[in-house]
């Protein structure tokens, strides 16, 4: 591996005085699942890395009654995968965490690499952007909050400046009523990267569709929600022939590339068949959810 | 590039020991401490060859700056043993599971993790968890049947 320096901060506030004298020489480090394998291949290299595992505030998962959910950027893709109150309140949230790579990689993964390694095919964001998640940014001016919807720019590019980091992904609590799913599409089961991602959440009051939200990942530059097809949906009992329109209709929010994983005919087609089966799921956890949630 | 001291404890041992910043704990540990039973098979996370527990789950050490494993505790395959072989260790051998055996140690690290977590797991469960475990011999088959047996003799042995 190419050499680099090895910092050790314990807090925010010293990462942001790292990044802040040496950002556009720095990288990042939480799992490293990501990092390291740019530095072995030479895409990266910085002569500074700055290791996030001794700061212990970006590892919280914090649940408030009601009001949603902090996550702390470095929690891992196993403990969104097992924490209970994730899967029973956040699903599709839970099942891309438990998607990504093997058990290995998911003891190491973190949700705050997953997003700010700004993959298309990121199997944390579709969930996080179709809960309407926030971005909670640190640098040396303060604080800012950015929803996730603009915190990608492109592919590997998103809006954090060399001298900022995420610190924490705020999820609204989606309501009673309320109901997700993330499915992906992949050759093979395990260790595979999502040739189209569809997360999608419902929320219900009294059988009608109060809110959708829809996203798609591995269809464009950047993970994408599918507006129209959410338009279409909200305010009306979601029946099969409805959740069959917004699925026809969630197709024209992609705008897929044909690549080694897939034709963008196929994902196109992969982006239909899999926002009706989460729409279906959805609708079936939403009604089957306790009103207390 | 100054070297950093990296404390820890390796197999139930405390150990101090001088490392490059851009080390892997695959790196230190093979190079370093000498415990070359963990493998690089492709040193980017795909071949789980390299896996080790640290803080006792399962990870790709290929993946892990060394530094990173600053007071935490790393089991190898040379730490699974406690006296005589450890069941799985046993059951492998006497499954003839090793074809090449490259892969082994860290089929083993995945497998201890998973009876750990699950002593009595299904077929498709003990797929599941070494299913970040490639073996280029291809010789699932006999890894499988012998965690079956190895869990199904502790988990007997456990209720004896």
């Amino acid at each position: 591996m190419r050499r680099f320096d090895l910092t050790l901060p314990r807090t925010v506030d010293d990462c942001v005085k790292i990044l802040s004298d040496r950002g556009d020489d720095a990288k990042l480090v939480a799992g490293g699942t990501d990092l390291l394998p740019q530095l072995k291949n030479g895409l990266l290299k910085p002569r500074y890395v700055v290791d996030l595992s001794g700061v212990e505030t970006l590892r919280a998962i914090r649940v408030a009654n009601g009001s949603g959910l902090r996550l702390g950027a470095a929690v891992t893709a196993r403990a969104i995968e097992t924490e209970p109150h994730i899967l029973s309140a956040y699903p599709a949230l839970a099942e891309s965490g438990a998607l990504v790579g093997s058990l290995q990689i998911r003891n190491l993964a973190t949700v705050g690499g997953n997003l700010c390694n700004a993959a298309p095919s990121a199997d944390m964001a579709p969930p996080l952007l179709a809960l309407d998640a926030e971005a909670v940014i640190v640098g040396p001016r303060g604080e800012r909050r950015v929803p996730l919807t603009t915190f990608f720019l492109g592919v590997r590019k998103t809006v954090l400046a060399a001298d900022e980091l995420l610190v924490e992904l705020v999820v609204p609590a989606p309501g009673p009523r309320s109901g997700g799913q993330y499915l992906r599409h992949t050759p093979r089961r395990e260790l595979d990267i999502a040739v189209v991602g569809v997360a999608s959440q419902l929320t219900l009051t009294d059988g009608v569709c109060r809110k959708a939200a829809i996203a798609l990942a591995s269809v464009a530059p950047t993970p994408v929600r599918a507006v129209a097809a959410e338009r279409a949906l909200t305010g009306q009992a979601v029946t099969p022939e409805l959740i069959e329109r917004a699925a026809e209709l969630a197709v024209d929010a992609a705008r897929p590339i044909s690549d080694q994983r897939g034709s963008a005919d196929f994902r196109r087609h992969l982006v239909k068949v899999l926002t009706r089966r989460t729409l279906t799921t959805a609708l079936e956890r939403a009604r089957a959810a306790r009103q207390e949630a | 590039m100054a070297k950093q001291v990296l404390s820890c404890t390796i197999n139930d041992e405390p150990v101090e020991v001088l490392i490059q910043p851009y080390s892997t704990l695959l790196d230190a540990l093979r190079e370093d401490l000498g415990l070359t039973g963990p493998k690089e098979g492709c040193g980017t996370g795909d071949c789980g060859a390299c896996t080790v527990h640290l803080d006792g789950q399962p990870v790709a050490s290929c993946l892990v700056l060394a530094m990173q494993a600053r007071n935490r505790n790393v089991r190898t395959i040379e730490g699974l043993a406690k006296g005589a072989l450890h069941p799985l260790q046993d059951a492998f051998v006497r499954h003839g599971a090793p074809q090449c055996g490259f892969c082994i140690p860290g089929v083993l690290m995945a497998a201890a993790a998973l009876l750990e977590a699950n002593p009595r797991p299904t077929e498709e469960e003990i797929r599941y968890g070494i299913a970040g475990n490639l073996c280029r011999c291809t010789g699932y088959t006999k890894i499988v049947a012998a965690i079956a047996e190895a869990a199904t003799l502790t988990s007997e042995g456990a209720r004896a």
